[in-house]
């Protein structure tokens, strides 16, 4: 039987053994067959030594549970890894930091504890799948979306308490919560927001109750373990309209991204999306492969002359309006208005899609995340024979200076790597989040040893790159998370050191997710340099 | 490694080619189409944006949907549900506990012809 760290056999069993009082005895698993099951599909030290791997799970099904598992654990000193759906791929599955940790899997408490139609909300629990919302609206025919992440199988309290991303109005996740409820280190609950008044009438309408705002700290964190969380839902909108904006000159991006931010900011467009080239898809023309293939690849100006050859255009964005008919026509049309100073520029209106939509339609929309239907296609996105990713994702300025600053100094590093583009591939600057670009580059991972330390070293050395320019990352995979909370260190690491502050007052037996985010109990802390 | 994966899949197609056929009951086939449309179908289904119906297809296995084929086997499909395969992850006993699973093999092999 594996044990988790600083804990000794004997006291082990003893937790095991109330852990199953707690919870039932088939939900507590110990058997390598069954823990085995909690490895990280995507892990980037398959078939090492350090690969983390738990001793044991333990999955509760209610806050009463939840509390009675956490006092059990604080009282041996048993680390706990929590997880919601568990398939947070990419940023580390189901697998704890700290190997030996015992997983608290939440994912039997999956009941939606309400959706409200007419403030359009949702309370839920973690293990609660946006499949799972979406499919419990669509049967009882709710008015609402939901904001799904990219895998459908995720949960909306662990994305939020991520930080993941969406596309629709409402797709900055954790900014669309309102009101948590949080069992702490020493079994004790708390609610927030409204949800600290009993009997509150407004836990999912006004977000900040009263004194300080706390709900931040349970994000990204191993303070306390989330056991309801309230959404803001978008009502269904009349309709959904995309229109196409192309422009033919290199520079032309920065006037484009200005227009962007203008509009965004303005709040005309409230969605998802990216800054692209229709170069890329290009570049299987022989004509475009050759230019790359010169010695030092192709000029600006060769670019420029070659998509002017062939109509296709430079840069290009894809506007989402969401709204009723009449007002997403209006909005963008004063987008193109706005556009429209930049001489050349090209547009093209998509299709409307008005709500609800014929199911047979549904099933072939390509990219229904956008309009709050949950899939799976991102798992696509490395092709047919890969084996998983990881995502390096860096946040940037939302202004073209930046983007092409930001292309160039990676351009640079994957060089010095010995990489001529992205490991996997360059997703274009997206608005997921307001004000900012999100940058995305997937790291594949292979089950190859020495592939997956060299794109270890290769990832730390682009978090580095990019903190040495200004840029820090939104979120990243357990491997890469000590690393990461390494470049927030502005005063000597005075936000770090803070947080180990709080996480020594709030879990001073350092039990909730050891390492979390760089946040070490204070018996695990390595001295800093 | 990539052979261990690589022996999986074989393992995996061996298992397909040889175990014996053994006819489902009803409602175990109904309880495996439940738990296959909630687990299997967003990424194994037909339409658009189902990366492991995609996966299969480029890699010639036909039919690429597994509602459609008639030559997988228990031992296979609990191979790949409970170890994942290539970009597929594996799955919890949370998630799809043994009966379930149990179940959506009655489901995908329903259509078995006896050898």
């Amino acid at each position: 039987m594996r044990v988790p760290p600083g804990v000794t056999p004997g006291d082990f069993a003893d937790a095991l053994k109330q852990f199953e009082a707690a919870v039932g005895k088939d939900w507590v698993f110990t058997s390598d067959e069954d823990v085995d099951l909690y490895r990280d599909s995507y892990s980037p030290f398959w078939h090492e030594d350090e690969e983390p791997i738990p001793s044991a799970a333990v999955a509760p099904d209610g806050v009463d549970q939840v509390q009675a598992v956490v006092k059990i654990a604080n009282a041996h000193k048993i680390p706990l890894w929590t997880i919601s759906t568990g398939k947070n791929l990419g940023y580390g599955g189901s697998a704890p930091l700290l190997g030996g940790s015992v997983v608290l899997d939440l994912k039997r408490m999956d009941r939606i504890i309400e959706v409200n139609e007419k403030n359009h909300y949702a309370l839920v629990e973690p293990g609660v799948s946006y499949f799972d919302l979406y499919r419990y609206i669509q049967e009882k025919g709710l008015k609402v979306w939901i904001d799904p992440a990219d895998p459908g199988w995720g949960s909306p309290i662990g994305n939020a308490v991520d930080r993941g991303g969406g596309r629709t109005p409402m797709r900055d996740h954790f900014d669309a919560h309102c009101g948590m409820e949080i069992v702490l280190a020493n079994g004790d609950i708390m609610r927030t927001g409204m949800g600290a008044l009993p009997g509150s009438k407004t836990w999912q309408q006004y977000r900040y109750g009263f004194g300080p705002y706390v709900d931040g700290m349970f994000s990204q964190s191993n303070f306390g373990v989330v056991t309801k969380m309230g959404f803001w839902l978008f009502p269904e909108p009349e309709s959904y309209l995309t229109g196409t904006v192309t422009v033919s000159k290199h520079d032309d991006l920065i006037p484009m991204v200005a227009t962007l931010a203008y509009l965004m900011n303005s709040g005309i467009v409230m969605g998802t999306t990216s800054v692209g080239s229709p170069l890329t898809f290009a570049r299987q023309d022989p004509a475009l492969a050759a230019l790359y293939a010169k010695p030092g690849g192709p000029s600006t100006q060769e670019l420029e002359q070659y998509a002017q050859g062939k109509s296709l255009g430079y840069w290009s964005i894809e506007l989402p309006f969401y709204g009723p008919a009449k007002v997403v026509a209006a909005q963008w049309e004063h987008a193109k208005e706005k556009f429209s100073a930049i001489a050349g520029v090209k547009f093209q209106e998509g299709a409307t899609r008005r709500f609800p939509m014929d199911p047979k339609d549904l099933q072939q929309f390509p990219t229904s995340v956008a309009v709050g239907i949950p899939n799976l296609s991102v798992f696509g996105v490395g092709g047919a024979r890969s084996e998983g990713h990881v995502w390096f994702s860096p946040i940037i300025p939302m202004t073209g200076e930046a983007v092409i600053e930001a292309q160039q100094v990676f351009a640079d590093a994957y060089r010095e790597m010995g990489m001529a583009m992205g490991p996997l591939f360059f997703l274009g600057p997206t608005s997921n989040y307001p004000r900012c670009f999100l940058v995305l580059f997937g790291f594949p991972i292979e089950h190859d040893v020495e592939k997956n330390k060299k794109n270890r070293e290769n990832f730390k050395r682009l978090i580095r790159v990019a903190a040495e320019h200004g840029w820090g990352e939104y979120r990243t995979h357990t491997a890469f998370m000590e690393t990461v909370m390494d470049t927030y260190s502005f005063n000597n690491h005075a936000l770090l050191r803070f947080h180990e502050t709080v996480k020594d007052a709030v879990d001073p037996n350092g039990i909730l997710s050891p390492g979390k985010c760089g946040i070490w109990p204070k018996h695990m802390r390595k001295a800093r340099a | 490694m990539r052979s261990a994966r690589a022996a999986l899949l074989f393992l995996c197609s061996l298992t397909i080619a040889t175990t014996a056929f053994a006819a489902p009951d009803d409602s175990q086939v109904e309880r495996g189409h439940k738990v296959y449309d909630k687990w299997c179908f967003p990424c194994h289904g037909t339409g658009s944006g189902k990366p492991g119906t995609a996966s299969l297809a480029a890699r010639g296995q036909k039919p690429a949907v597994l509602e459609e084929r008639t030559d997988l086997t228990a031992p296979a499909i609990k191979r790949f549900v409970r170890h994942g395969v290539l970009f597929m992850p594996m799955f919890r006993k949370t998630e799809i506990s043994d009966a379930e699973l149990d179940a959506v093999c009655a489901y995908l092999t329903r259509n078995n012809k006896p050898q």
